[in-house]
């Protein structure tokens, strides 16, 4: 029990402290799961309303595929993009590995199939009659459109809640296309790691709860915006 | 006998002891565990002696007499790496506080281990010894192990401190050149210690001593000074030939 003691002490103490390398990993954290899910709400939405809404052959096929997907592990996804951005890959001079910006985009491929298989959920469950209706109803496909994702604005927040909590908690990625660099891609979860390998317990849960708290944060607001009418 | 991680897994301890077991008709039990797991073992009268590389900790084990017979047996040693075309122009530098000068004036990309392993407090060591604070964009504390360490200074055309076992093995996967080696401030020394048979007198003080003879002795220096992985020599003996 004085480990978890030490631990909730070293927490508080951390904390209380504003130590400008935590507050820097928090900082990193959010703003890669932030862009991370942020593109793939743009590519996963309007592909999880495609499959959940529309007929074509192979959809049986596409949608075990979609749903696979989801459990992609994150050390395969960072192996693949590390192949892409390293310096003996296709896409090495762009000097992006061990950057933020490698991290967002493995994050983006590990939540893409994510956030896709909720929003194809939401969008079975839904009404099918919202668009026709809406349309004879006047509105312009755009218009209709926008009315069925606001009626299924719940099963879409769900999408971006789940996948949110898996980049923002997976330590993979961020370890191999990021490389835990202090002050510059170290994130929440690879200090945990680090913390570890270096027998320091105790402060690794104290970032373990401090990730905790930012997780719990982020999702009061988000259901708070969930809450509000449009 | 007890022993850190690094004899055993480079394969040097495989080549050492059957020499000595079948002079002595013998099997030395090996518990390979960091130094100062080995050092703790012996200090409980666990083992007979130990073999390690931490010389202060070392020399307060013989001090508090827990151990007697200490000898230096070999040393192996860091060296500094980077990309071939060494824009710091490392390569020219007389001694590694002067290397390390070179790296922080022209703010070439330095990839540190960052993790408190004992490559990262040799090269906080270093920098000390430079009297340079390493800060800013161009010096990186990665928080990883040597290999990961190693790929990422490929990469990003960086310069690092590595071991030069670890080195040696990723030679071939990754081409960062060695522009600074072989000044006694980048030894890592090893030595050998029996566990005193005042303090412990059921330990067997004299296969201990015939080991640590053997080891300083002219068959053991040998077998350690041939010793080589890839080609490569990974230790060197404390006696004579000196590079």
């Amino acid at each position: 029990m004085e480990f978890f003691a030490d631990s909730m002490n070293a927490a508080l103490s951390l904390l209380l402290s504003a130590d400008p390398d935590i507050l820097h990993a928090v900082l990193t954290s959010l703003l890669v799961s932030g862009g991370s899910i942020l593109l793939a709400s743009l590519m996963g939405i309007p592909l999880g309303l495609a499959v959940g809404l529309s007929e074509f052959p192979l959809k049986r096929p596409a949608v075990t595929l979609l749903n696979s997907l989801v459990a992609l592990p994150t050390v395969l996804v960072g192996l693949v993009v590390y192949g892409f951005l390293s310096r003996r890959g296709p896409l090495g001079s762009l000097g992006l590995l061990f950057t933020p910006a490698a991290i967002v985009i493995g994050g983006t491929i590990l939540c893409t199939p994510i956030v896709a298989h909720y929003a194809m959920v939401a969008a079975k469950g839904a009404d099918a009659r919202i668009l026709p209706t809406a349309m004879t109803l006047g509105a312009g496909p755009v218009r209709a459109w926008l009315k069925f994702v606001s009626e299924i604005r719940f099963g879409i927040l769900a999408a971006v809640v789940a996948g949110f909590g898996r980049v923002v908690s997976e330590v993979g990625i961020a370890m191999m296309l990021g490389g835990n660099i202090r002050g510059y891609t170290r994130t929440m979860t690879t200090a945990i790691a680090l913390e570890t390998s270096k027998g320091k317990f105790a402060e690794g849960m104290a970032l373990g709860v401090v990730l905790m708290a930012v997780a719990l944060i982020v999702n009061v607001f988000l259901s708070l915006l969930q809450q509000r009418r449009p | 006998m007890s022993t850190t991680t690094s004899t055993e897994s480079s394969g040097l301890l495989a080549a050492l002891l059957p020499p000595f077991e079948r002079a002595n008709g013998c099997t030395v039990n090996v518990i390979a565990v960091g130094t100062g797991k080995a050092l703790k073992l012996g200090e409980a009268g666990d083992v007979d002696v130990v073999f390690v590389h931490a010389r202060e900790l070392e020399d307060r084990f013989v001090a508090q007499g827990h151990g007697i017979d200490r000898k230096d047996v070999m040393y192996n040693d860091f060296v500094l790496l980077g990309p071939r075309a060494d824009p710091a122009k490392v390569s020219g530098a007389v001694g590694p506080a002067d290397a390390l000068r070179r790296i922080a004036a022209s703010k070439a990309l330095f990839i540190s281990r960052g993790d408190e392993s004992g490559t990262h407090r040799k090269e906080q060591e270093l920098w000390r010894a430079a009297g340079i604070v390493p800060k800013g964009s161009w010096y990186r504390e990665a928080g990883q192990g040597m290999g990961e360490v190693l790929e990422m200074a490929f990469q990003k055309r960086g310069y690092t401190l590595s071991d030069r076992g670890t080195y040696v093995a990723f030679r071939t996967r990754i081409d960062l050149a060695i522009l600074f080696q072989g000044d006694a401030q980048l030894r890592n020394p090893y030595g050998v210690i029996a566990v005193s048979p005042a303090r412990h007198p059921h330990v067997r003080y004299g296969l201990a001593r015939k080991f640590t003879d053997f080891l300083t002795g002219p068959e053991g220096q040998r077998i350690i000074a041939e010793y080589r992985i890839a080609g490569e020599p990974l230790f060197f003996p404390a006696m004579g030939a000196e590079r």
